[in-house]
């Protein structure tokens, strides 16, 4: 009795923390651009934090290393960079775009590489990824090596001019706000609970009845879907969509932002991506030692501090 | 001119050659990427980067030390080797309690760390290595001019490959390895040290990749970012030939390299493309690979 | 994003106390980016030289303004470009950004200056794109670019006999360009185009691309690419017994130090088209034994000797008006005619083009050569008037308005 009496409480008390927690990264978000931090390097970083969230759907909650994140968030990006620049779509529309197309795609490399596990599904993922690099590579609308560039940050419904970097950013921190939602929700749910069980003991959910493979690809599809969203709205940020963004590095740069930050946890990734974009930024004089500093992060981050960041703290709290 | 359906003969023949010696390479990473995938259990993503050092040893044999290709072609692969072991016995030999996705992760950050190390120091565009004075020159074979280096290199693969597949297939050596690749604890239980053994085996592949890295210096340039997308290709060979089959990757490997020489013939825009198209298939018909069975 | 940050406050000024006079120009300092490819194919022919050229026409000008130099590696990737220069302009006030090989890149950060009103002097990138569709009136094109290039090498090897041409191309903006430029002078001089092969930047293994290009039967094959991936392509051509087969090689873009890193024994022989040559007059050898002495002895290529020549035409512009916006400054810059050992009566259009006269050039036997970087014989002078496109062709917004 008194056991169940602690429990609501403390669980009412984990709530009114994550509230907390929620009010203050509201309010950094918010204030952020105002107190002189470079608009450019916030936007950066939050779609990276996105991006981040997204393949934590799928790493953390799934139990499913993709090395192939790279291809929707490339493809989100040269979707959303086309429809922009060439169709002459509103923004928000072509940015919907990108991220619906790399929910298909998410659909179609879910549906293909869904029912190997481990390091088998890792390095499917990442050869039909390296596939829609070389699509990108020779197809006429990404322009190959050049990239699309100049692609217009246009208008909110022709309402706010998002040549304007202040609203450029809190337009970004709408987007990546209700991202951060969705991946929340989707933990939360009865959906994300089976999730969870799939992953830590998938024979049981099959004998339980549940139709395992489907709702993996719906976790794939969701996760390809945000970082397509995350993607585009890079590319409206950038004003441009390059082979950097398809290419194998971002896919493994996104797994370093996770494992850092923590994976499975809410906010690890959030933080993860802070740490990477904002070391990518100081060590940018430093030319290619950028690529060593993460190397090494990353075989410490295995070797000692796999809990990562925010999964240290929490350990430390419980 | 005679034509093969459309496409001139020597041109069709010439491609086919020059898919050869790619699959060459491939062949000689694809193996050791199986061995180590089959012993250790672990998907070696420095391999790239380790192919690379060796080109680079044979580099900096020849202009620091001016030993030049014939002794390279056994150093290189013993220093890469060496690395291999201390990467082995540091790090990677910590992991082995753990999942196995953290030996990817790990060699992931190395392959970085070395790749972005070279870059720093050498740029990228690549250091030149002449082929050795014995393989200069080349044949005309009539449908076109094979420099001899480049032949050498198919001979030269071929024995190393099929070496290794005899040595692994019909020793008692390679039935130690075959056995602690199946049944570790009853390998253990009868005296053999299986932690010695992984760790040989790892420095053993990783010096295959060194093997291969100085064989190339003389056909590519020698640069940093030499192994950076062929891995990709190679892992991608690995898996349609069925992870951790030995022969399975040898002859993946070379079939890789000749269809990406026809579809240079006919179809030039998909020739990056098509091992990846491949993999797919494979997977949906046979998804333990060409040669594989299944295994947990 | 690897802006190797040169803390280099290179001041021109020895005097002391000239607060008051610069009123105009903004934070008292002129900054200018030097920014181009440090690590990659381009690094040779840019790179360090750049900053070092551009470093010792700051010291020359030696007038009354305060100059900082910056510089960066843009790793041929238009994204880093990008946003180099938007953090450049945002963050550090940079006034000048200058060079910028990789056509691909340059016209990334074209967009950017010429959203932000700053001066873009482009010295190592080659396509006419940027004087033409794309221009601003922020710019100036300096050097060479795809339409000289084909003017000089592509009508003299079609004169020379090699009529018929097959295309080895960089695939990207300016391998295009350069083929498309090079394709028209080819078939109004009376040769013929049988094909084409693209390949990607930064290649290693051209192999096949060769095979196709030697089964095309074509007498000449052209590469348009630049850098490390033309003399790539030479020495492998030269393994595969291509030139001995009876086909010749065309450079359409060759510098001297690809001339150097291939040795006359491979490259002697080839026609080239260039904007300078070191060892040409008096001035220029001048120059060039000072850069060389800070260089290792390297002689500077065109691009180095372009970004001398253009950041001191932008210094004497800036302090003239003692401004630092971009359209004010190329606005002077384009009332003055260029005058120094790179350029005679060098004249910037409206459309951004500096023209000027360029040299046909053809490399020595190594017989020939009787010192270290003594590669060329200047063949002929190309009159600035019809190296580059006439200005009624360019289709510059500032030019058919």
């Amino acid at each position: 009795m008194s056991e169940a009496v602690m429990n609501l409480r403390s669980r009412g008390g984990r709530r009114a923390t994550s509230w907390i927690l929620a009010a203050i990264g509201l309010a950094i978000i918010i204030v952020a651009p105002l107190i002189g931090l470079y608009p450019v390097f916030l936007m950066k970083l939050m779609c990276f934090a996105l991006f981040a969230c997204a393949f934590n759907l799928m790493l953390g909650y799934v139990g499913l290393l993709s090395f192939g994140h790279a291809a929707f968030f490339g493809m989100g990006a040269y979707v959303a960079g086309h429809a922009v620049k060439v169709w002459g779509v509103t923004t928000v529309l072509g940015i919907f775009g990108g991220a619906v197309v790399a929910g298909i795609m998410g659909l179609v490399f879910g549906a293909i590489a869904i029912r190997q596990k481990g390091i088998y599904f890792a390095m499917i993922t990442l050869a039909l990824a390296q596939m829609v690099y070389f699509f990108c590579l020779q197809a006429p609308f990404t322009h190959g090596e050049d990239g699309i560039q100049g692609i217009p940050r246009g208008t909110i419904l022709g309402l706010v001019d998002l040549r304007n970097s202040l609203a450029m950013y809190y337009f970004v921190a709408a987007i990546f706000l209700a991202g951060f939602l969705v991946v929340y929700r989707t933990i939360h749910s009865p959906f994300g609970q089976t999730l969870k069980g799939i992953r830590e003991n998938e024979a049981r959910m099959v004998s339980l009845g549940y139709p395992v493979a489907r709702f993996k690809v719906l976790a794939f599809t969701i996760s390809a879907t945000l970082t397509g969203l995350a993607g585009a709205t890079k590319a409206i940020v950038f004003q441009t969509a390059t082979l950097t963004d398809v290419h194998w590095h971002m896919s493994g740069e996104v797994v370093l932002m996770t494992l850092i930050g923590g994976m499975g946890t809410i906010f690890g990734p959030v933080v993860g991506a802070g740490i990477i974009i904002t070391l990518q930024n100081y060590l940018a004089t430093m030319g290619s030692w950028v690529t060593v500093v993460m190397g090494t992060i990353f075989v410490i981050c295995v070797l000692t501090f796999r809990r990562g960041v925010v999964g240290e703290i929490l350990a430390r709290l419980k | 001119m005679q034509t093969i359906l459309g496409i001139p003969a020597p041109l069709l023949f010439g491609q086919l050659l020059i898919g050869l010696i790619n699959g060459a390479f491939y062949a000689l990473l694809s193996l050791g990427l199986a061995v180590i995938f089959g012993v250790l259990n672990v998907i070696n993503f420095a391999h790239g980067a380790l192919y690379m050092m060796g080109a680079f040893v044979g580099w900096f044999l020849l202009t620091h030390l001016g030993i030049g290709y014939w002794p390279a072609l056994v150093l290189a692969p013993l220093v890469v080797g060496a690395i291999g072991i201390v990467i082995e016995r540091t790090m990677l030999s910590r992991l082995y309690d753990l999942d196995h996705l953290y030996g990817l992760l790990l060699t992931f950050g190395l392959a970085l760390i070395i790749e972005g190390l070279f870059i720093n120091y050498y740029g990228v565009s690549g250091q030149p290595y002449a082929p050795p004075q014995a393989l200069q020159g080349g044949y005309n074979l009539g449908f076109m001019f094979l420099p001899a280096y480049r032949g050498w290199v198919i001979v030269a693969s071929l024995i190393v490959c099929f070496g290794t597949w005899l040595l692994i297939e019909r020793t008692q050596l390679g039935a130690y390895l075959r056995a602690a690749v199946e049944r570790p604890e009853l390998v253990r239980a009868f005296g053999i040290n299986v932690p010695l053994m992984m760790t040989l085996t790892y420095g053993f592949a990783v010096a295959l990749a060194g093997f291969a890295g100085i064989l190339a210096a003389p056909v590519y340039t020698v640069s940093p970012i030499m192994g950076q997308n062929l891995i990709i290709v190679v892992f991608a060979i690995v898996v349609i030939g069925g992870l951790g089959s030995i022969l399975g990757s040898i002859v993946t490997g070379l079939g890789i390299g000749l269809v990406e020489g026809l579809t240079r013939t006919f179809w030039p825009e998909a020739s990056s493309t098509v091992v990846f198209v491949i993999m797919a298939i494979v997977l949906i018909l046979r998804p333990h690979g060409l040669f594989g069975r299944p295994r947990e | 994003m690897r802006l190797t940050k040169l803390a280099l406050a290179t001041t021109a000024l020895v005097g002391l106390a000239t607060g008051a006079a610069q009123a105009e120009i903004s934070d008292g300092v002129i900054k200018i980016g030097v920014l181009n490819d440090r690590s990659g194919l381009y690094a040779d022919l840019s790179g360090e030289g750049s900053v070092v050229a551009a470093r010792m026409a700051v010291e020359d000008f030696g007038g009354d303004l305060q100059v900082e130099i910056l510089s960066a590696d843009h790793q041929n990737k238009p994204d880093v470009g990008s946003s180099i220069a938007r953090q450049w302009i945002d963050q550090d006030g940079v006034d000048l950004i200058i060079d910028v090989p990789t056509s691909s890149v340059a016209l990334a950060v074209q967009q950017v200056t010429s959203d932000t009103d700053t001066a873009f002097i482009s010295s190592g990138a080659a396509t006419t794109a940027l004087t033409n569709d794309q221009c601003a009136p922020t710019f100036v094109h300096w050097t060479y670019d795809t339409y000289a290039l084909s003017v000089g090498t592509g009508k003299a090897v079609v004169e020379q006999g090699g009529d018929s041409w097959f295309f080895l191309t960089a695939d990207y903006a300016f391998g295009h360009q350069l083929e498309a430029d090079t394709k028209r002078v080819v078939e109004e001089n009376g040769g013929q185009v049988v094909g084409q092969v693209r390949h990607p930047l930064s290649t290693t293994d051209f192999s096949s691309f060769l095979l196709q290009a030697q089964s095309s039967g074509a007498k000449v094959i052209g590469l348009a690419n630049a850098g490390g991936d033309t003399t790539n392509a030479i020495k492998q051509a030269n393994s595969f017994g291509i030139v001995q087969g009876g086909q010749q090689l065309a450079a359409l873009l060759g510098f001297i130090t690809d001339v150097h890193a291939l040795g006359l024994d491979v490259a002697q022989g080839l026609t080239l088209t260039t904007g300078f040559y070191w060892d040409r007059t008096d001035e220029s050898r001048e120059f060039s034994e000072r850069f060389g002495e800070r260089m290792n002895g390297q002689m500077p290529t065109m691009v180095h000797a372009g970004v001398y020549s253009a950041v001191a035409h932008y210094l004497k512009a800036a302090a003239e008006i003692d401004d630092d916006g971009g359209k004010a400054v190329v606005d002077q810059m384009k009332t003055v005619p260029v005058n120094d050992f790179f350029a005679e009566n060098g004249e910037i259009r409206a459309d951004g083009r500096m023209i000027h006269d360029m040299y046909l050039v053809q490399v020595k036997t190594p017989e020939e050569s009787e010192k270290p970087w003594d590669y060329y014989n200047i063949l002929a002078t190309i009159p600035a008037a019809e190296a580059f496109q006439p200005l009624e062709q360019s289709t510059c917004s500032l030019v058919t308005n």
